[in-house]
């Protein structure tokens, strides 16, 4: 294994320090479905030792296990020894990518994840489909039943999308609504803005209107999750830079964003570029001002609105969010304090949605199962609304309600909110 | 092993249950301990019948059969070092029925013992055994190696709660132990002979198990000693006193620390021990009573501080923290050797004070915790295996730890059973007699020794 020497690969402790008490069996979505140890985190682990010491060859069956897990981190949080399979499964996907790289994630996730300019474009025939009335005739003439069940499902992913991208509509410099006290950093997010971009807009209106002055710089990049997700570390790198060039010019305290992933994400820059000394302490510095929506609101006097929005509603952890930054408490807080909210907590709330990012695509079959355990959750909190700060749990809910025909709505926390502010009197 | 089989296997439990890609026989290839070795071929029955067939092909072609579940286990007893099959019992992890009347569960060997509490406790019933592996370990597991865990003490080991076994001979055909009853004394106790068998004379595929009503209350005290011995001799002084708590752990200092590094619990790190002890029941009044009845002789005893958990989510932090000492000692060393011996429990200070006395002989730390209530420790030796001194020394350190526990009237194994580890010490526990008769036993069940070979008797 000569070649192994020259990639950047994960260090010995990272799986060498597995003692096998298989506490991850437990809490692993993915093993719960199969009851199978090749689905689990420990084997994952035991896979990665062996094909980083050449016992087994790094096959392309091994690298699939990889890719197999969902990255919810529910391993990294209960391994006693301080393990962290999921993360391992990333880095062995990036020890693939060096070995054997895949043109196509080049295309993807170099030449349009990383420009807003074309993402928008790659969205204009999901816009045309809605815009031209053809999604009503899909579902009126029953076409959709008539789709395989793949394509159905990636169908009742989208959501309603708006007709002009908001990158174009949202100005560079949102003023706040009475004093200024805080300047803001708003960090669009591709998924979350491109595909619920009325949710960014609300996440504008309430920061605004809590004395924020929100800077929307327009050049941001993809965050890199995707391309994380992919094995193409040396993206993350390259979007990262980018993200936080862009942040210096602008001045503001605190970078906000709407969306988990992202979030989680920004907040690992620091990390990322610990060891670059051009960049280091500039990523360091970048990461610290980053904050979800929901923490940020949490850390100012948020003005309680005084309007009603009479609902139950129910809350689903993003594993983005509750895992990778502990934030958890803030968004029920948000919906706590709207009157009229009756909140239902969702059992099994912090368990993987089975989105993951794109799992519903590639793992098709096991993003199903994971997503029926969710859905079965939520039908029994008879919840009208499931809140959840994520772009991706939302496709995901939203896919897994039109499968089980339930009448509930997807919803960003920070929807409710606004709402409750729309609500008051004379507004 | 040749395709043949692999298609015959196929037949009997349909493709998605036969696995033998490389990457299957990896991970198929351990278990808790640092031992491995890679099976041929790994299945994944669903039914009873499937084992049956299974095992009438293995025992036709005399190919080794391991029953695995979870493999949490401490011994090596699920690693397969003959090769062949190792039958993964997971996916027969079916609650077939709570009988409420008669409170009996009747479950497939492969459930996971936490959901099987989940489903009865919803019913107000109870399953009492807890190892520390409940999340992570099946029933059918538990039973082939007789559990143990805290709750022992008032409750007694997994054995004590099971009814009837269905079981799997070594030729294919399916026996059924015992049955719907408490009392049952008709012929000999065939259930008890395969609980602890740990899968050498029959497969366990169904268990029908004793359950118990749900005590309503505990409260669990956490009680700091300045002294370890201090601590050893209140556990017999609170037994004698006629409380029976449900659970009274014991942690050494260095135990405490491993706890506090890994969960931050702010437990206190100048204490020589801790007793964890927890009183249940269906009467707040006299749980409540007995808890602080054991507080009141704890301090009589010389403890410096007694704190009660004031609500459920404090208890369950300190369980939390106890569930996890085992695998957080893998913090302070790259290694570490656990062994579960237990002894009388007058013995028990005797025993502790004997332990701290092989660690300082060697120079390598054995750190204590345990089930001090029902005389079952943990012992844990830390060293680096790396080190070829170091791993002569722990293997000297070992038998002398179970030197003590026979000499002090105990045994090798409480709890986790011996698998391949504890087979060296096994004529010494036993003597030969009763190792004679053990080898006929197996004999009988399994004349051409396909059913996890070289496991707990000695060649």
């Amino acid at each position: 294994m000569t070649q192994n020497n020259a990639l950047i690969k994960p260090e010995e402790n990272e799986y060498l320090n597995c003692i096998r008490c298989g506490l991850c069996l437990a809490v692993c979505p993915t093993y719960h479905e199969y009851n199978n140890e090749t689905a689990s985190p420990r084997g994952r682990v035991a896979l990665a030792r062996k094909g980083l010491e050449g016992e087994l060859e790094l096959s392309p069956n091994l690298i699939e296990q990889m890719y197999a897990c969902f990255d919810c981190m529910a391993c990294n949080d209960i391994c006693p020894v301080g393990i962290r399979p999921a993360d391992l499964a990333l880095e062995m996907r990036h020890v693939q990518e060096q070995l054997h790289p895949a043109v196509w994630k080049d295309n993807l996730f170099s030449k349009v994840v990383g420009k807003p300019g074309r993402m928008e474009l790659a969205t204009l025939p999901l816009r045309l489909y809605q815009m031209l009335g053809i999604r009503r005739l899909v579902y009126a003439l029953g076409i959709r039943r008539l789709m395989p069940e793949k394509l159905r499902d990636l169908e009742s992913m989208l959501p309603h999308l708006p007709q002009r991208p908001i990158r174009q509509i949202l100005p560079e410099v949102t003023p706040a609504k009475k004093e200024s006290l805080y300047q803001v950093g708003f960090f669009l997010g591709c998924a979350q803005s491109l595909m619920f971009s009325d949710q960014s807009l609300a996440t504008v209106r309430v920061l605004a209107r809590n004395g924020c002055t929100v800077i929307t710089p327009k050049d941001t990049v993809c965050c890199g999750m995707p391309a994380e997700g992919y094995g193409r570390h040396d993206l993350v790198i390259k979007q990262a830079k980018q993200n936080i060039a862009l942040f210096e010019k602008a001045d503001v305290e605190t970078i906000v964003t709407d969306c988990a992933t992202c979030g989680s994400k920004l907040k690992e820059y620091g990390q990322i570029l610990a060891e670059d000394s051009e960049w280091a302490e500039r990523a360091a510095q970048f990461s610290k001002k980053v904050k979800d929506i929901s923490e940020f609101l949490m850390t100012i006097p948020l003005e309680k609105p005084t309007g009603h929005v009479d609902a139950r509603i129910t809350y689903h952890d993003p594993c983005h969010l509750r895992r990778a930054q502990g934030v958890w408490k803030e968004p029920r807080a948000i919906l706590g304090m709207i009157d009229g909210v009756e909140f239902v907590e969702l059992p099994e709330s912090d368990t993987c949605c089975g989105s993951a990012g794109s799992q519903l695509i590639t793992h098709h079959d096991t993003s199903v199962k994971v997503m029926d355990r969710k859905v079965n959750n939520l039908e029994s909190t008879h919840a009208d609304f499931i809140a959840s700060g994520c772009p991706g749990c939302q496709m995901q809910l939203n896919v897994g309600i039109r499968r089980h025909g339930l009448n509930v709505k997807v919803v960003h926390p920070i929807e409710m909110l606004d709402q409750a502010y729309n609500n008051e009197e004379g507004a | 092993m040749e395709q043949s089989i692999f298609t015959e296997l196929e037949k009997i439990v349909g493709k998605a249950g036969v696995l033998h890609t490389p990457e299957d026989l990896a991970v198929y290839s351990y278990d808790g301990t640092f031992e491995e070795h890679c099976p041929d071929v790994v299945v994944l029955p669903e039914s009873t019948e499937q084992v049956s067939q299974v095992i009438k092909l293995a025992a036709s072609h005399r190919i080794p059969v391991v029953t695995r579940g979870m493999a949490s286990g401490l011994t090596a007893a699920s690693v397969p070092f003959s090769g062949g099959i190792t039958l993964s019992m997971t996916r027969m992890n079916k609650l077939l029925e709570i009988d409420e009347v008669n409170a009996i569960a009747h479950v497939q060997a492969g459930i996971i013992t936490s959901d099987l509490q989940e489903a009865v406790e919803k019913k107000n019933l109870f399953y009492p055994p807890d190892p520390s592996s409940i999340r992570h370990s099946t029933i059918g597991g538990n039973i082939a190696c007789n559990a143990g865990g805290p709750r022992c003490l008032k409750y007694g080991v997994t054995g004590d709660y099971v009814l009837g076994l269905t079981v799997v001979l070594a030729d294919g055909r399916v026996l059924k132990t015992g049955g719907k009853v408490i009392k049952d004394v008709v012929g000999f106790d065939l259930t008890a002979l395969f609980t602890g068998s740990e899968g050498t004379l029959g497969v366990i595929t169904e268990a029908l198990l004793r359950l118990t009503a749900k005590p309503a209350y505990a409260r669990t005290a956490l009680v700091e000693f300045a002294s370890l011995p201090d601590a050893c001799k209140t556990v017999n002084a609170i037994i004698r006193a006629g409380i029976v708590p449900a659970t009274l752990e014991l942690m050494d200092h260095t135990a405490i620390s491993c706890i506090e590094d890994a969960m931050h619990l702010g437990l206190p790190l100048d204490v020589e021990a801790i007793l964890l002890i927890e009183a249940d029941g269906t009467n707040l009044a006299t749980v409540t009573y007995e808890i602080e009845s054991a507080a009141e002789i704890c301090r009589n005893q010389g403890a410096r501080n007694v704190r009660v958990a004031k609500d459920e989510a404090e208890r369950a932090s300190l369980w939390k923290a106890r569930r996890s000492v085992s695998p957080a000692l893998a913090r302070k060393a790259p290694n570490k050797l656990g062994e579960d011996i237990t002894v009388p429990r007058s013995a028990i200070p005797e025993a502790v004070k004997r332990l701290k006395e092989v660690s300082a002989k060697y120079g390598l730390p054995i750190v204590i915790f345990g089930h001090a209530g029902d005389g079952n420790l943990h012992p844990n030796i830390l060293f680096d295996k790396r080190d070829p001194e170091q791993w002569a020394k722990v293997e000297k350190m070992v038998a002398e730890e179970f030197a003590i526990a026979l000499e002090l009237g105990g045994t090798l194994s409480g709890e986790h059973g011996v698998g391949t580890l504890k087979r060296p010490y096994m004529e010494r526990a036993l003597g030969t007699i009763s190792l004679g008769i053990q080898k006929q036993i197996k004999h009988v069940f399994d004349p051409f020794n396909i059913l996890n070979p070289g496991k707990v008797l000695p060649d």
